[in-house]
This record gives C-alpha cells, structure tokens and sequence, in this order.
C-alpha cells in the first residue's frame, strides 16, 4: 500500500473521469490522474503510483531507478504487482 | 558489508559513509526515520553496517498498519461481520490482530471480506452489487488520504449511495510532535517521509527546526538516498544549522501536491483525538468525513463498538513504535511473535520494524551494537 511503482502512462482513457492507462512492469491497467493532471499529463510520462492514483510526475530515470530497487524488494513487490493485476478501476 | 554490491553505486555509497564518519567525528547520535518503508530500505539493505557506530538510527511510527489499535481492528470486524456488507480493504490489514481475532479470522467465520488495490475498486464493487453495501476501510497517511478524498468526491458525483468509508487515516505531523515531547527519546535529528512529502511538501516541518533545533532531511527510498540524507542531517547539526532539506526533489516539490491537499479538505477534517498503538491519544491527529459526507461514513452508518482494547500484555510495539526499544529487545519477538504468527501490529506489515528485522535476519547484528541511551 505504501509502496510508490512507477508506471508509463499509455492513454488517456477517459478524460472527464481522470483515468488513464499505465504500464508497470508489462501489466497495463488504469488508474486515476486527477491529482497530477496540473502536471499536465500525456502518453509516455511516467508517474508515480500508490492505490490506483498518481501521486507525483517523475523523470525516466528516477522510473527505472524506483523499479530496480522495487523488484530488489522481492515479495512485497510481487504482492503489490498482484493487487494491481487484479485491479478494474474505470 | 556484503550488501554494499547491491546498491546502485557502491562506490558513492562507500564514500558518503567515510564523510559520514569523518564528518561526525565520533558525536553520538540518534536520528529517526519517520517512515515504514525507509525501515524497510535500511533493514533489507544494512544501512546501519555502513554507517559509524556512533550513528544509532531509532524507527519511528509512519507504519500506518502498525500504529491502528486494537479497537479499531474490532471497529472493522463488527462492520465486516453486518449483514449486507462486502468488507474491502489492502491485503496489509488481513492479518493485523484485534481482540477477537483478525479480519482474516471474521472471513473465515463467514464474513464477506474482500482484498482491493485501490478505494476506486470498492467502489467499483458497490456499483456491481447494488443490493450489498461496500464499507472500505481506509488506512495511511497523507500518501493515501488522497486517494479516498477523491473516490469519495466520486461517489458523491454519481450519488452511490451503498459506498460507505471507514476512515482511519493520520496525519504525520502530530505523531513527529508527540515523538518530540516525549521525555524518553532525545532525538538529534528526523529523516522526514519522502512519499507522505509528495503530498503536503516541506513547510509543516518547518517548526522542527525553528522552535525544536533539530534537522529533517526529506529522503528517497534507495539506500543511496537515506545514506545521502544521513550525511546532510550530520553536516546541518555541526555547522549548527537546522533546517528542513529536501533530499528527494525527483519526487518531492517544496509546495507538495495542491490538488491532493483540496480534495482532503474537501471531504475529511482533523479528529479531535484519535489513539495510536504505542503513542497513545493525540489531539487533531487524524481524519474522519466531513458532516457533508456524512451519507458516507461507515462509523454513522454501522454500530461500532468504539471500545479501547489495551494491547496484548507480552507485546511491547508501543515501545518499538515510539523508538525506545529496538524490536528484537521485545521478550516475544522471533519466539511467540513472529510474521506467521504475529501478537503485535509490527509484525505485520512489510514495513514494520519487528517485520523488517525478521525477515533480513539483523537482530543478531544489531544486539551486538553499542547501546546509546
Ligand atoms: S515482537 Fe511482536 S509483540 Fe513484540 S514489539 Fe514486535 S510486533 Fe510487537
């Protein structure tokens, strides 16, 4: 739950309900971006993510850095990915 | 230090640890990491190897599943155990002891309690099932507080009315001040949460500095990141110079995240009081709804029974969770208490000191640290 995971945003799937499409880690689910959209979001930003919604913008590097280190976690991350498999936010 | 390999640049590391000690030249120390998953990082990756002995690191209480009492646990049993109800809460609280067992035990009676990812998913499950009513349970701090703020502006837009929040989210900032004037613990310095951060930003912390001389250092989660912000915190007590830095401005804007902070005050304002496990009763310390979501609030809808639960003699996670003893100092831990079998909350959750010690099998290192009381 407090694990931030980095995702690619792929699409804007519903604009008026804030949701968009990521990819973390090969899986593609949607999450919320309501409170990042100041940011100004668009395919191919990555974000950080905690329970379905993106908290925070981040650069490429710091994704890729956060996900060596999260895959490094082992099964906490393994659980975490698991839950967000099994997520159907629309 | 076998562990150092795995880190991104060992070499760094390597060298901010010998400033580190140069740097500190044998001052004794205690700094606190507020956050859960900073105990994670350094417990996982023997931070505390790296750094001088002088440098004691004391966990603190940001494991939001650590620091629920009792009685909240019992608060959501009962709600779980209603008829009609779909419990929906993060797979972390399923195992967490109340006084009649853990929500894990209330499915196993019977109750129809549901793992979700997200607060947008119970919601998504009270749609589907029009005739049950969906209760989630809401737990963390300001990272997740968030999260339910706007799924509660969701059900209220499209007037869903069998969605209900069972709120028990805290505040950061009242649990640093309590840590603070508590006479037990005389701390030098605070690594500050860095994803909690993200959201309500760098000013709140201000006062720690200003009125309490003391440094806090914003971190990342990389073991690079929490030794870099050991070394700031170091540098700011020998020139003399608290402050609030931020480590972690990849993540972290100084202002934090303005609409996150709106959909909270929207929805949720402080508690008067609220009971946390260890540190006892803290005035304006959590979030409960607003009286205009009202139609939405589990605690009015459902009977809770609302009693305080002492915990469990043997455990001492209020003495692990206020930093006054190291987890493996509990007379239970790793015998009685251990994560297939937990007596108390820190045994839980990944991010839990007692759990973090466990599983990277530390204890044994760190009983031999010299003791700096
Ligand atoms: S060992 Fe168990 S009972 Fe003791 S402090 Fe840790 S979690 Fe609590």
């Amino acid at each position: 739950m407090c694990l931030g995971i980095p995702g690619q945003i792929i699409e804007i799937v519903d604009a008026a309900n804030q949701i968009a499409k990521v990819e973390v880690s090969g899986v593609k689910r949607n999450i919320n971006i309501a409170l990042v959209q100041a940011e100004g979001i668009a395919p191919g930003d990555w974000v950080l993510i905690h329970v379905g919604f993106a908290m925070s913008k981040i650069d490429e590097q710091e994704a890729a850095e956060t996900l060596a280190l999260l895959h490094q976690m082992g099964e906490a991350f393994a659980d975490e990915m698991e839950m967000l498999q099994r997520s159907q936010i629309e | 230090m076998k562990y150092v390999d795995e880190y991104r640049d060992p070499q760094l590391a390597q060298q901010i640890a010998a400033e580190i000690t140069e740097v500190s030249a044998g001052r004794r120390l205690k700094l606190m990491e507020v956050c859960g998953g900073h105990t994670h990082t350094i417990y996982k990756h023997g931070i505390e190897d790296l750094l001088p002995r002088t440098i004691d690191l004391v966990h603190g209480p940001g494991c939001p599943v650590c620091v629920l009492p009792m009685g909240r646990i019992d608060d959501a049993i009962a709600i779980a155990e209603t008829d009609g109800v779909i419990f929906t809460t993060f797979g972390d609280m399923m195992r967490v002891p109340g006084s009649r067992g853990s929500l894990l035990d209330a499915r196993a009676r019977g109750a129809d309690i549901r793992f979700v990812y997200s607060p947008l998913d119970a919601l998504k499950l009270a749609r589907q099932n029009p005739d049950k009513q969906v209760v989630f349970f809401a737990i963390g701090f300001e990272t997740t507080a968030p999260s339910t703020a706007v799924t509660l502006l969701r059900a209220q837009a499209e007037a869903i009315s069998n969605f209900s929040v069972f709120c028990n989210h805290v505040a950061v900032i009242p649990a640093i001040k309590a840590i603070l004037d508590s006479p037990d613990l005389q701390l030098d310095g605070f690594i500050g949460p860095g994803h909690v951060s993200m959201v309500i930003g760098l000013q709140p912390y201000e006062f720690i500095a200003r009125d309490h001389h003391k440094p806090v250092v914003i971190a990342g989660f990389e073991p690079l990141d929490i030794i870099q912000s050991v070394a700031m915190i170091v540098r700011q007590i020998v020139a003399a110079q608290p402050a609030v830095e931020n480590q972690y401005g990849r993540v972290v804007r100084p202002e934090g995240n303005r609409k996150a902070l709106e959909a909270m005050a929207r929805t949720m304002e402080l508690r008067p009081f609220f009971e946390w496990r260890g540190l006892g009763f803290i005035n304006d310390s959590a979030l409960k709804l607003r009286a205009d979501f009202a139609p939405w609030d589990a605690e009015l809808r459902f009977d809770v029974p609302g009693l305080r639960i002492d915990d469990p003699k043997a455990c001492q996670c209020g003495e692990v969770l206020r930093g006054a003893i190291k987890p493996w100092e509990c007379g239970v831990f790793g015998t009685a208490c251990t994560p297939e079998t937990p007596i108390g909350t820190c045994m839980v959750s990944s991010e839990g000191a007692c759990a973090a010690y466990f599983n990277y099998g530390r204890f044994s290192m760190a009983s031999e640290r010299i003791e700096l009381t």
